[in-house]
């Protein structure tokens, strides 16, 4: 017996004992696994199952909220047991892992002509493996620098829009009295911004996502490029001084606080931002570094998927297709504050968002992020080495030797 | 025996008869010994077969045999993170000495002792991940209070977790807080069963001070301060709370334990293979300690 069985056993039959006490599903019920457990992404789908409820009286959809971390774990265990109907997932590599092992239904059917052109390309092909498509985007979101625009100002910087620019402005930061770059390296993540943005900007996408499919090496001199660069920062001291104690969460405090000028994070910033800090906060696209390398942006898919042992699968592809419409999307990106996948639906008036979609619509490609576009166990290793690096610059080549020996690891037994 | 041939009478022959006695014991063993074999045993073998593979919870399971435990002897965070576990032990063995030494001034008849008292055992009170949060706001470089402190008495700040040289000492420090007034609170109890005549005798024939406190009053301690070494050796052992809360293992893993560093492989890299071997490892690290507790236990029975 193979193990994911054994486990899935015993699962299935908690599962199997927990749905008996619940309710006695019938055959109009759906049952939706999500990990949209903050407020405001909760609301939204609370609102998204009562519209679709609304409109299809004969079909009951049953929300299971799990909150982030633990969903990770956990969609491992019932997805090869006991799978819902509907599951949300990330586009991209994350859901390559499970399309593989073939834990994922294929839904091209409901990628029309008609369907498909409401889509952009490259949102297309997140979820798409060899033409067909694995699952329904619904809702992105901008990576950029987020800066305080009138410190900025103050320190007699104009704008960041070449790499020069972003060195020139952490030195005028630094000689204003304010730690130029904000950042929270505890939580490992925030690094790798830095590290996926460099090298898209200097090596371009190509590079990036060979890197990312474990295809290069990371001792690879076109790797020790992004650091050279990446040191430039650490050289004119552009980073707080205290990013290895500080969450992401808390490191937002010296942004606001006025104690540091900018952060290079995704749109989620701008739901827990102070209504007195907001009009003092700009948005900045990641700046240019080689000429000619700008082509792709960070732009992590969330998409829902239908799972390849769902038992319900005819009601599950009318809740895809009721989620890929633009009024649905419009709806959830609205309340979550996000960008709707779908291009023909209407985005949310703040201007974070609007320039978040003018940045992501030029772009040739998108990325997922590094946890989202490589394996999780070399994405934790990286991200380790990222803070090290930071840390201990000196200490590059055994950083960069212990990110590859993760690599031949991973990527032989695959 | 039963009651039959004791009054001479016949024996009534049946099989229950003639085994009773020697069933009675399995049989009230058996629901204990059950859910002892599928709550503990199992795991532990199951775990044991886990390590054996290369899994991530996904693709089928994959037999390595001990590649797991090559790769870990090589790796450079698992002996980070021992030697952090062994830091973590001996730095315990500081709080039934504090827990002593509080104890011994809390144990005084005066008014209001009994809220000084429930002061002091607070921090055990309190969650440890409010006790993590606490302690990671106090030793905040920017606005934490030592070193507020330090910058008032004219000391550059210091980043206590985010230094690979001094987070573990802080988590520690944190860990001691609590550590301590359990501790105390072991020798509050254990100080009531004193016997004052001994302590009369020895005043009586001049020992005070030190000597007293070494010669009269420890001996009579022991068993509480056994139990106080037991606790905290098993508390630095499965120290991961406040690891989680106060650096996730960093900075860079330089803060990580075995427990932790466990949870990270399995939850975060999905290498529940290698998770599992680092849990054998710990397991038979605490064994080694168990079988030195379990002997030094019946020894004392013996006696």
């Amino acid at each position: 017996m193979t193990r994911p069985r054994k486990i899935g056993l015993l699962a299935t039959v908690a599962i199997a004992v927990g749905a008996w006490m619940a309710a006695p599903s019938s055959a109009g019920t759906i049952v939706f696994n999500t990990d949209t457990s903050d407020p405001k992404p909760k609301a939204a789908f609370e609102a998204v199952v009562q519209k679709f409820q609304a409109e299809n009286p004969d079909i009951t959809v049953k929300m299971n909220i799990y909150d982030h971390e633990s969903y990770k774990s956990s969609i491992r265990n019932w997805l090869t047991s006991a799978p819902p109907d509907v599951a949300l997932w990330y586009s991209g590599e994350r859901m390559k892992q499970f399309v593989a092992p073939g834990l994922l239904e294929d839904v091209s059917s409901l990628f029309t002509a008609d369907m498909k052109s409401q889509f952009a390309p490259k949102v297309l092909d997140t979820v798409t493996i060899d033409g067909k498509q694995w699952g329904v985007p619904y809702s992105y979101y901008q990576w950029g620098i987020f800066a305080r625009t009138d410190l900025l100002k103050k320190a007699g910087v104009v704008d960041i829009k070449t790499w020069d620019d972003l060195l020139a402005a952490c030195d005028k930061l630094n000689a204003a009295g304010v730690e130029p770059i904000d950042l929270g390296s505890k939580d490992l993540w925030p690094t790798a911004g830095w590290f996926d943005y460099i090298d898209l900007r200097l090596n371009g996408y190509d590079f990036h996502m060979q890197l990312m499919a474990g295809k290069v090496s990371w001792e690879d001199a076109k790797v020790r490029a992004v650091f050279a660069q990446w040191k430039q920062l650490l050289d004119h001291k552009c980073f707080v001084k205290n990013h290895t104690s500080l969450s992401w969460q808390e490191s937002q405090s010296l942004l606001y606080q006025g104690k540091a000028g900018m952060m290079l994070i995704g749109n989620f910033i701008t739901q827990g931002m102070p209504a007195e800090a907001a009009p003092n906060m700009g948005f900045y696209t990641f700046p240019t570094i080689a000429a000619g390398v700008a082509d792709a942006e960070e732009a992590p898919m969330e998409s829902i998927h239908i799972p390849a042992g769902a038992k319900n699968k005819a009601d599950a592809m009318k809740f895809m297709a009721f989620m890929m419409r633009a009024d649905t999307q419009a709806m959830v990106n609205d309340a979550e504050k996000q960008l709707p996948a779908n291009s023909t639906a209407k985005v949310n008036e703040d201007r974070f968002l609007l320039a978040g979609a003018a940045q992501l619509n030029a772009a040739t490609h998108l990325t997922q992020f590094l946890d989202r576009d490589t394996s999780e166990d070399l994405a934790t290793v990286a991200m380790k080495g990222f803070q090290e690096f930071m840390v201990k610059p000196e200490r590059l080549d055994s950083v960069l030797a212990g990110i590859e020996r993760a690599r031949k690891r991973i990527y032989a037994s695959n | 025996m039963s009651a039959f041939t004791s009054l001479g009478l016949p024996v009534p022959d049946s099989w229950w008869r003639r085994h009773q006695v020697a069933l009675a014991p399995a049989i009230l063993l058996a629901p204990a010994c059950l859910l002892f074999t599928v709550f503990v045993v199992w795991p532990i073998a199951d775990s044991l077969w886990i390590s054996l593979h290369d899994w991530d919870g996904i693709k089928p399971a994959r037999f390595v045999g001990v590649a797991n435990y090559r790769e870990l002897f090589t790796d450079d965070v698992f002996y980070t993170a021992l030697v952090n576990n062994v830091l973590w032990l001996v730095a315990f063995m500081l709080a039934p000495v504090f827990g002593l030494a509080l104890a011994l001034f809390l144990n005084q008849t005066l008014f209001g002792m009994r809220l000084v008292k429930s002061l002091f055992f607070f921090p055990f009170v309190i969650s440890q991940v409010v006790v993590g949060l606490v302690f990671g706001w106090f030793l905040n470089a920017d606005f934490g209070l030592v070193n507020t402190v330090l910058g008032g008495l004219g000391f550059a700040s210091v980043d206590v977790l985010g230094n690979e040289r001094y987070a573990t000492f802080g988590i520690m420090a944190a860990g001691l807080w609590p550590q301590t007034a359990y501790c105390m609170i072991l020798y509050l109890t254990g100080m009531t069963a004193i016997n004052p005549e001994l302590v009369e005798a020895a005043r009586l024939d001049g020992a005070k001070g030190f000597r007293l406190l070494r010669h009269i009053i420890l001996p009579q301690l022991r068993p509480a301060t056994f139990i106080a070494i037991v606790v905290c050796v098993v508390g630095a052992l499965r120290s991961f709370d406040l690891v989680s809360i106060m650096t996730k293992g960093g900075p860079y893993d330089s803060s990580s334990v075995l427990a932790f560093y466990m949870y990270q492989q399995t939850f975060a890299s999905f290498r529940y293979g290698y998770g599992a071997a680092i849990a054998t490892v710990l397991f038979f690290i605490m064994d080694v300690y168990i079988a030195f507790f379990l002997i030094s236990l019946l020894r004392r029975e013996r006696r």
